[in-house]
């Protein structure tokens, strides 16, 4: 098929504004009058409020008001969860334990970053130092900031409704993985640490709210993939009328997930500027962001596979303490359990599967989605775990994963945990990546370099991931509180130009592009006709947002329905002018012909023209040309792929450099390969970044060590090879489009990747398992930990050999 | 606490180091110089530093340059990163001074920062300090009554901390002219978030004819309070060939005048910056040798 747009590397039409300074983020949003508002935070863990005192801070220079939770606390309601999961569920134990989650604290703070008063003042220097000035009286409290931990007896408690810190127990049970365990040959066993992980965004988070007096109409501009959610949940909460509430997502630079929820400034701006009609502007600092902004990951798994001796995978058990932070966050129960457990399958057909997670409250950050959310802990688990078992059994890791992978389908596989995915194909991608990669020739070099002080390991992972967020009937099952369809409207001007409306929200990802290409190719016009507007709840239809990678096979095909829609009725306004019946017009170049006679035709413009001009329609037909879809997929997607990571340690320091990376991956048809590229150098990036470098870090008293870039490294180019990539296609069959989905598989599949590397090259030395991030001690201690257990070995048969030789004599 | 917002200060852009001494003067130790700033302004955005006035050193005419003559190189102290890393001057008299400063964090931060600020900031991981108390430079500082002269040895005291005087400006950096047959290098554990050295090791070493040390000069950054020589190391090397043998031996002192001061963080414990410390003396000396 030839195509206009579609599967081209058409260049970014967003970036020419954003790369020459004329974006418009939420910074640059100046009202007149505009107040400006800082935070108090507290500087501890856990503790009561015992008194704020803000006598010297309402007297500092320039301060308008100071509100602290006690004032509001009629009026700013408690943060809502929008994934409840309940005992109804069949995974679920009892209802879970949804704690009160005040955006300002009046009673308790319960980690470092806990807002408990709002200063506003003329401008942003003088809100921080009067901020500085308000005086809080904390009863200090014992703090537990380790997920497992909490759930011990003498753990501190956060919430009394939630007893042992336990917000949930959730399980999925597919086949029988003890009756598996007990007829293994082999059974290999593993704990992980999943370390918590900082999103880093390049904007930070920030709100700018107005209210009208005259229209009771609350605005707000936030950094957000969600705005219409966020308008839902700011009127539900408050109780400000929804149709009084336009939330706009201006420019959104980045988020990673991060911005996928309401968070407590949104309330708080917009209800300050209510109380103060006056419009009030709030920026988060970078180091706010770290404690402030939602972290990800933060998993203790006890892991278990189990098999045979010629390589058969049986089953795997997983027990999980998920770390949800002190309160839970819009979508964090969803995101250790669906997005966890579900995965455990990975590509493999191993019928027994079994994984009980405990979601549990600490002295921390919340924590939520973070790119991939919950499936690269179940990928780094599976496929850490078929690389154990590999080892195990002394076979080829490639070998093993070949034996076990689900055979190819092209409609529908359920597998152990339950799941159905959409198609699939595992060994196209591992037959790629060989080629391009000299796995032969690898171990030789491997041997070779063994002695001179670099030790070189190959790491594999065979990931799948699900995307497309969606369909709303199995999620709302699962646990999800709103519905995760998605809408587009197609608005076709009377000057033929056309405006697309989509309900999906970018922050980074260039749907502006990507939905153009698909409109243009659709309506064949030029792109340049096309403009995407998003982000705005005044401007488009309801729509759910960015986040799973679900624009595209979501979004995408919300806009393919409503494109549909506008060309079937201009058929019919064509056919009915040239006289034919509507079957016999085909739209093509741009026009509808007459079936067979090439040379009677309308085009596309003339066509728009008798739309609006209304003269000669089909009897009963509307004027205009415009048309809304919503669409809610049948099931996820499912991509995947194959990623070969290579290492070099240096043996003395215990660096490990990341050498060289491949990456082929299946995300069904492409719409613009050069976006996907971007998005998978982008997504291993992070991956790679979790192996080798980045991890938050507690102090036993809850202060966040790693509190700014100085402390925790965000990787960067030069950490990162040159990637290597490719894909294979398999299509998806459960949109028309064929897409799965590409934002977060890079970041699902190195993690993994990059360990299994890693653990190879010092597998000869006996090292089994390491656990993220590589730092260099922790790899330097392993070497030479496994050095001195041989030696000590070594001269403990030499002991024995010569006192066998006494003995004899 | 979580701001990035400075608590207010006092800025001044003095156009004469005179007019910085007498600022300094007048602010009695409630003023902090600003060279560059890279230290210095997020410690004070995160409001761990408040000082009263900053003393903005930009604006002095004459403070940035590299000359060379017959007494070595003499470098202006407001001279950056990058002038240094990209000087001919430099690559020629004094390669370890250029080869280090392009190690130094990002090409944003070697745009602004300065030699003069990073050594009187004296940063326990800085990469500079290590490097002039390996070159044996001479470090000379105003104040509004006249001038004096600080060799490098006596130069860093403790956790930021230098032998300069409330009042007084480090105003010039002199490098003694290197004598034939030397080599240099720097090398360092980089801080894989910060780009600081977890341990960085400069090594300056000179051969006779003969190919025996001559000389050496050899100094850590990174594992301990502040940068310091390792003496031990130095007199091991010095009268010796210096064999890969000689070399390892000699590296094995390389934190024996840190002793029990090794830093800990997350990064890097004490026992693994004391371990790298030798590794990467024995790196620094087998390059510099390399390059006689």
């Amino acid at each position: 098929m030839t195509t206009a747009f579609i599967g081209k590397s058409v260049r970014r039409t967003e970036d020419p504004r954003l790369i020459t300074g004329k974006g418009t983020y939420v910074d640059d949003v100046k009202l007149l009058g505009m107040l400006h508002m800082a935070l108090v935070r507290s500087p501890h863990a856990h503790a009561r409020i015992k008194k704020i005192n803000v006598s010297r801070a309402s007297k500092a220079p320039g301060v308008v008001a100071i509100f602290t939770g006690a004032d509001l606390q009629g009026q700013l309601g408690s943060l809502p969860v929008g994934w409840v999961l309940k005992q109804a569920d069949t995974h679920t134990k009892y209802d879970m334990k949804a704690p009160p989650h005040p955006p300002l604290a009046f009673e308790k703070v319960r980690y470092v970053g806990d807002a408990v008063a709002a200063v506003v003042a003329n401008d942003p220097y003088l809100a921080a130092d009067a901020a500085a000035l308000v005086d809080v009286d904390y009863e200090l409290l014992g703090v537990v900031t380790d997920g497992e931990k909490a759930t011990k007896r003498d753990a501190p408690q956060l919430h009394t409704e939630a007893p042992d810190n336990t917000c949930f127990e959730w399980d999925v049970h597919g086949g029988d993985y003890e009756g598996a365990a007990k007829k293994a040959q082999v059974v290999v066993k593993q704990k992980f640490i999943n370390q918590r992980l900082i999103p880093n965004a390049m904007e930070t988070r920030g709100v700018v709210a107005d209210y009208n007096t005259g229209t009771n109409q609350i605005t707000i501009w936030t950094s957000t993939q969600i705005p219409h959610l966020v308008r839902l949940l700011f009127a539900a909460v408050t109780g400000h009328p929804e149709q009084s509430v336009r939330v706009i997502a201006p420019e959104v630079g980045g988020a990673f997930g991060s911005k996928l929820y309401l968070y407590a400034e949104e309330i708080i701006t917009g209800m300050i500027a209510k109380n103060l009609a006056r419009p009030v502007k709030w920026v988060e600092g970078r180091q706010e962001n770290y404690l402030a902004t939602t972290h990800g990951r933060d998993h203790i798994t006890y892991g278990e596979i189990c098999g045979d001796k010629d390589g058969t995978i049986t089953g795997l058990k997983v027990t999980t303490y998920a770390n949800l932070g002190a309160y839970l966050s819009t979508f964090a129960p969803g995101i250790p359990t669906v997005l966890f457990g579900l995965m455990l399958s990975g590509v493999y057909k191993y019928p027994n599967v079994s994984c009980k997670v405990y979601g549990t409250f600490t002295n921390t950050t919340p924590v939520d989605a973070y790119r991939g959310a919950g499936r690269p802990e179940a990928t780094y688990l599976v496929e850490r775990m078929v690389d154990a078992f590999a080892r195990e059994l002394a076979r080829d890791p490639v070998a093993v994963r070949r034996k076990n992978f689900l055979p190819p389908f092209k409609n529908g596989r359920a597998v152990a945990t339950g799941v159905l995915y959409d198609s699939g194909n595992y060994r196209a991608p591992v037959d790629k990546a060989l080629e391009m990669f000299d796995y032969k020739a690898f171990r030789k070099e491997q041997r070779e370099a063994r002695g001179s002080g670099k030790l070189l390991g190959v790491g594999f992972s065979t990931y799948i991931e699900i995307c497309g967020m969606a369909p709303s009937a199995v999620a709302a099952s699962l646990g999800a509180g709103a519905g995760l369809w998605e809408s587009s409207t197609v608005r076709v001007h009377p000057t033929g130009k056309v405006t697309v409306f989509t309900g999906t929200s970018p922050h980074g990802q260039g749907h502006e592009t990507t939905l153009a290409q698909v409109a243009g190719e659709h309506l064949g016009i030029p792109m340049e006709s096309i403009e995407v507007m998003h982000g705005d709840t005044d401007r488009q239809q309801f729509g759910t947002g960015t986040f799973g990678s679900r624009s595209i096979t979501v979004g995408g095909t919300a806009l393919v329905m409503s494109l549909k829609k506008v060309k079937d009725k201009m058929r019919k306004i064509a056919a009915h002018q040239m006289g034919v019946p509507a079957k016999n017009v085909i739209f093509e170049d741009g026009k509808f012909y007459v079936e067979d006679i090439r040379e009677k035709s309308m085009d596309f413009g003339t066509v728009v023209g008798e739309a609006y001009n209304a003269k000669n329609l089909p009897p009963g037909m509307e004027p205009g040309l415009e048309a809304t879809s919503f669409f809610d997929p049948k099931n996820f997607t499912w991509p995947f792929g194959c990623h070969i990571a290579i290492v070099e340690i240096d043996e003395d320091t215990g660096q490990t450099r990341l050498k060289r990376y491949v990456a082929v991956d299946d995300i069904g048809n492409v719409i613009n390969p050069m976006i996907v590229d971007g998005m998978v150098h982008g997504g291993i990036a992070q991956g790679v970044g979790q192996a080798l470098q980045e991890g938050a870090v507690y102090g036993e008293n809850g202060q966040l060590v790693t509190g700014s870039m100085l402390d925790y490294a965000v990787p960067t180019a030069e950490d990162v090879p040159s990637y290597e990539t490719a894909r294979t296609v398999t299509p998806s069959p459960v949109n028309p489009l064929g897409v799965k989905g590409a934002g977060e598989a890079g970041t699902i599949a190195a993690s993994p990747a990059v360990m299994n590397a890693a653990i190879d090259a010092l597998a000869h030395l006996g090292i089994r398992h390491l656990d993220m991030p590589l730092r260099s001690e922790t790899v330097w201690r392993a070497i030479n930990g496994a050095k001195a257990a041989k030696k000590a070995a070594r001269s403990a048969t030499a002991t024995a050999a010569r006192s066998g030789r006494k003995a004899r004599r | 606490m979580t701001t990035n917002v400075a608590a207010s200060f006092q800025y001044h852009a003095p156009s004469s180091v005179e007019e910085a001494c007498r600022l300094l003067a007048k602010y009695k130790g409630g003023a902090k110089l600003l060279a560059g700033g890279h230290s210095l302004l997020p410690l004070v955005k995160l409001r761990l530093a408040t000082p009263e006035a900053l003393i903005d050193l930009s604006r002095i005419k004459g403070l940035s340059y590299v000359k060379a003559g017959r007494k070595g190189l003499a470098i202006g102290a407001m001279t950056t990163y990058y002038d240094i890393e990209s000087s001919d001057v430099v690559k020629k008299a004094a390669p370890v001074l250029a080869d280090a400063a392009a190690q130094v964090a990002d090409t944003q931060v070697r745009n602004a920062g300065t030699l003069g600020g990073s050594l009187a900031h004296s940063d326990p991981a800085g990469d500079l300090p290590a490097v002039v108390l390996a070159l044996g430079a001479e470090l000379e500082v105003h104040t509004a009554r006249g001038s004096r002269t600080i060799s490098v040895d006596n130069f860093f005291r403790d956790l930021l901390t230098t032998a300069l005087r409330p009042n007084e400006v480090l105003t010039e950096i002199r490098i003694p002219p290197l004598p034939a047959r030397t080599g240099t290098a720097y090398v360092k554990l980089a801080n894989k978030a910060s780009h600081y050295a977890v341990v960085g090791v400069a090594a300056v070493v000179t051969l006779d004819k003969a190919g025996v040390c001559a000389a050496a000069r050899v100094a850590v950054t990174g594992a301990g309070p502040h940068a310091v020589r390792a003496k031990r190391t130095e007199r091991i090397l010095i009268g010796k060939k210096l064999s890969a043998l000689v070399i390892r031996r000699a590296a094995e002192r390389a934190g024996a005048e840190i002793g029990d001061g090794f830093n800990s963080d997350i990064h890097a414990s004490a026992e693994y910056r004391a371990a790298m410390t030798i590794v990467f003396a024995e790196r620094a000396l087998t390059e510099a040798v390399g390059r006689v």
